[in-house]
């Protein structure tokens, strides 16, 4: 099924692009989208332990399942304010 | 004027105050305390010399988070009426990136809603901060986002009520 996947900040210097569409397998989960894009992406590799996500610009768990259409955002440690 | 915003616009901190004000007066005990926080693009870092600032947002989630901290803040101090304005883009050493408003009936209230919807802007909310300095640039790792965190919630809380 197709998504789009967001990067921002570190992460978006990592992937080189900050929104773009990708296949993942039927009954996906947010984490095993961001184990495909680590292994696309190596650079990605030091973030595994500190990326938050959100699914449809509502904060998300890893865990959380993922559905056709859906757009998946990873998010690097803040730093607003 | 919208309560909570962000964008790349300069960041309008007497139109905020004042409609805060006219919402907190039109409430029970009306406002008798008007509390603002801005924050300031400074000029160093470390010990390095900043030239300027570039701030990056997912904005649909920013707004999100920022609503989210609205509702926590009525919950602890239900007299105060709240309002939160980021902004994205490039800043200027000594330009505002975010101001924080909170009216309520009475100083004290003011004071902690005002100083807990900063620690948790600086926790929760999708929003990067890239500096560029004299000799490179780096991007600052602050909080792990997690808005469910209850362990946050209560650091952000004993830090608005010191």
């Amino acid at each position: 099924m197709r998504v789009t996947i967001r990067v921002f900040a570190q992460l978006r210097d990592a992937v080189q692009h900050g929104v773009f569409d990708a296949d993942v397998p039927p009954g996906a989960s947010v984490a095993d989208v961001w184990r495909n894009l680590a292994r696309t992406y190596p650079a990605l590799a030091p973030f595994a332990g500190s990326v938050s996500c959100a699914v449809n610009a509502s904060f998300a768990r890893m865990t959380s399942s993922v559905h056709e259409g859906d757009d998946i955002a990873f998010l690097p440690p803040v730093s607003g304010g | 004027m919208m309560r909570l915003s962000i964008g790349p616009e300069p960041l309008p901190l007497d139109a905020l105050a004042r409609e805060v004000e006219r919402e907190a007066q039109a409430r029970g005990e009306g406002c008798g305390a008007l509390c603002s926080f801005v924050g300031v693009v400074r000029a160093t870092h470390q010990g390095r010399a900043v030239r300027y600032l570039e701030y990056e947002a997912f904005e649909p989630l920013a707004l999100n988070v920022f609503s989210q901290i609205e509702h926590e803040v009525a919950r602890e101090w239900p007299a105060t009426v709240l309002a939160i304005h980021h902004r994205v883009g490039r800043l200027e050493v000594g330009e505002a990136s975010v101001v924080i408003v909170a009216a309520a009936p009475h100083r004290a209230e003011a004071f902690q809603a005002c100083r807990y919807a900063i620690e948790r802007v600086k926790q929760v909310a999708p929003v990067w901060k890239h500096e560029f300095f004299e000799d490179g640039d780096a991007w600052v790792e602050g909080a792990l986002a997690d808005p469910d965190d209850d362990l946050a919630r209560q650091e952000a809380r004993r830090r608005a009520c010191a």
